[in-house]
């Protein structure tokens, strides 16, 4: 086991924002869900008991009828923000004392860098070129989740936690927005980071990455696997473009299972928003375009670890082949 | 008149001009006492000296109008409402992110603007510019760690706001349009990061800059390797990529560019867009919470019509 390879990776001063986001993310996560259950449990406490509810402060902090609602921005909030700019501007002092900036040789369009890797917080991307052609992973995806990111109050039919955390109000929304961010965002740019060595190939911690390294391409395309070779619809054409026969059947083909997902994965993500009575009673207060928009990103936001599990799992490259472009 | 009489006078005898000298001085003596004790006594309370006030407008005393007005008379806090709700300034709510972001957007700008004096966008000079600073410059390798890693922490700060604006709930009714906004924002601080990687000119920005636009040149229709970009005449030389890059390949165009969408354009941009989503917050209620928390048997049944996302607003 080469350990040294792994510290290597994490020690490198442009990759310290990662390693802190590896301890940041799962304590923010762990802040917000205390503050959630606490405020689930009043919620409990105040459904069971009507009448507490009418008179109840209705928050977990201390509430005392004497004590004003609201507080004098200065020096109230003042002071906080001067604390927190000055605490930020040490963490930044020590930061830029201990550790320097990276600087390599000058820019050399003769010597490739192995690995030649974006900056750390677009690896997700590039992690994505694994799995999908740059048009979707590098133009597509990022233009989807910009999109998806945006319609989320538009499509979000559900009135209730606003303003305060809670987890059983919002149980869908909580774990959608969990799997895109930290299932899919930040684990693929740790991925990216700490698996990904030269040749972008998959190199487990502990692995020494190995420039040398050679891999077998044993992926195939959908219809390859299905034995598509458009014997049948050779037949139906004219003789003067038989050639294009296995053009022709592999488009054809290709239709399918994408179909077939977007029929499957769709109903999937439908019976998602059917799940329990709660969110049947969210799902009645949606409209046409909201369920439609809704269901639509889940599907897409779903194809990327479908893929990555066709791809590392199945050794499947395409699952449409075109002449234009491939999915 | 007084002159040419005293010009006169000491004309004619001198012993009189020394009388004079003299009395002046003992006068001047005692008004300095008098002034000088008056200045100290002022001292005391700076406030009320005429500087102070000229500066600052209204008094800083704790009286509940001055607390307010400390706020709302001052052009660089009055984006702040007088005042906030009690359970609002405590960490544990808000985790300061949003404000920690602004801060550090200040940080860059500061020391982004003096990394600026020591720079030249071009092939020659911009590597030599960077050791130059490192090794050189009083503080120039300081100046541009800060520079660095304030980039870095900047976009976990964002990505770390955006988690708490989720998981509160804050972008709801009526705040989905500066949820929005807020997301071109870090857009526009991932394109700021991106922009500023290329600028020192070395194998680390120069690779990471080639492999990003690279997908440039997948762009459907707009990208010569893009499904249908060939069909429509896209080449090398004429397609999307070749916009971002000033040609080609990344050369010294594609230093200028970035350097110019770097220090200019985005953060011009960046700043309107701060400006509408702090502007929001503020018209939208403030800050959103801690709210009280809602129960379920209180969601109101939509009377009529339900809104819907899309209807003109006069058929609602």
């Amino acid at each position: 086991m080469n350990w040294h390879q792994i510290w290597e990776v994490a020690s490198a001063p442009d990759n310290v924002p990662i390693v802190a986001l590896l301890f940041l993310i799962p304590f923010y996560t762990w802040y917000a869900f205390h503050q959630a259950l606490e405020n689930d449990a009043l919620i409990d406490k105040l459904s069971a008991d009507p009448a507490l509810a009418k008179t109840e402060y209705r928050k977990t902090e201390p509430w005392n009828p004497k004590w004003e609602k609201e507080v004098h921005t200065w020096p109230y909030l003042m002071r906080i923000e001067l604390v927190a700019a000055i605490l930020v501007t040490v963490l930044l002092m020590v930061w830029s004392i201990t550790l320097n900036a990276p600087l390599e040789e000058p820019s050399n369009p003769n010597v490739t860098m192995n690995p030649a890797k974006a900056p750390w917080y677009f690896l997700g991307l590039q992690e994505m070129l694994v799995y999908f052609d740059p048009w979707i992973a590098g133009v597509i995806m990022p233009t989807l989740i910009i999109v998806g990111l945006m319609v989320i109050p538009y499509i979000d039919a559900n009135p209730l936690g606003n303003g305060y955390y809670t987890y059983k109000q919002r149980k869908f929304a909580i774990w959608t927005f969990l799997f895109g961010f930290i299932g899919l965002w930040v684990l693929m740019i740790v991925i990216g980071t700490f698996i990904r060595g030269p040749g972008w190939m998959w190199f487990w911690p502990g692995q020494t990455w190995d420039a040398q390294r050679v891999e077998f391409a044993v992926n195939r395309n959908l219809d390859q696997i299905f034995g598509v070779n458009g014997s049948w619809i050779a037949h139906l054409m004219p003789a003067a473009n038989v050639a294009y026969a296995p053009i022709l059947a592999r488009i054809i083909f290709g239709v399918f299972p994408l179909i077939l997902y977007f029929l499957v994965a769709g109903y999937f993500s439908h019976r998602l928003l059917l799940l329990t009575d709660f969110s049947r009673k969210i799902f009645k207060r949606m409209t046409l375009l909201q369920m439609v928009t809704t269901e639509l990103f889940l599907v897409l936001m779903l194809s990327l670890p479908i893929k990555i599990i066709l791809r590392l799992v199945f050794r499947v490259k395409y699952v449409w082949v075109t002449p234009w472009f491939s999915i | 008149m007084a002159e040419s009489n005293g010009e006169n006078n000491g004309a004619k005898k001198s012993t009189g001009l020394l009388d004079r000298v003299r009395q002046d001085v003992t006068e001047l003596k005692e008004t300095f006492k008098e002034k000088g004790k008056e200045e100290l006594e002022g001292l005391k309370e700076p406030e009320k000296s005429q500087l102070f006030r000229s500066v600052f407008r209204v008094k800083h005393d704790e009286t509940p109008r001055n607390r307010a007005l400390s706020v709302l008379s001052n052009v660089f806090f009055h984006l702040h409402p007088a005042k906030v709700n009690r359970d609002a300034v405590k960490y544990k709510y808000t985790w300061g992110m949003g404000g920690i972001t602004f801060y550090l957007f200040i940080v860059l700008t500061f020391t982004g603007v003096l990394l600026m004096f020591y720079y030249h966008p071009s092939k020659v000079q911009a590597f030599r510019d960077i050791l130059y600073l490192e090794n050189d410059v009083p503080f120039g390798k300081l100046l541009r760690n800060m520079h660095r890693w304030a980039a870095h922490l900047m976009i976990i700060a964002v990505w770390l706001h955006m988690f708490r604006v989720f998981l509160t709930g804050s972008y709801k009714r009526p705040r989905e349009f500066n949820w929005c906004i807020g997301v071109l924002l870090m857009v526009l601080t991932l394109l700021l990061s991106f922009t500023g990687y290329l600028l020192p000119d070395d194998q680390l920005g120069f690779w990471a800059v080639t492999v990003g636009t690279n997908m440039a040149r997948a762009t459907p229709l707009l990208g010569t390797e893009g499904p249908f970009g060939a069909l429509l005449g896209m080449t090398p030389y004429n397609d999307v990529r070749f916009a971002l890059l000033g040609g080609s390949i990344v050369d010294a165009n594609a230093l200028l560019r970035a350097y110019i969408w770097h220090c200019i354009a985005i953060p011009l941009i960046a700043s309107i867009f701060m400006a509408l989503h702090f502007w929001r917050v503020r018209k939208d209620g403030g800050i959103s919470g801690p709210a009280p928390v809602m129960l379920e048997s209180e969601i109101k049944e939509e009377k009529g019509h339900r809104p819907v996302v899309l209807r003109p607003s006069g058929l609602q």
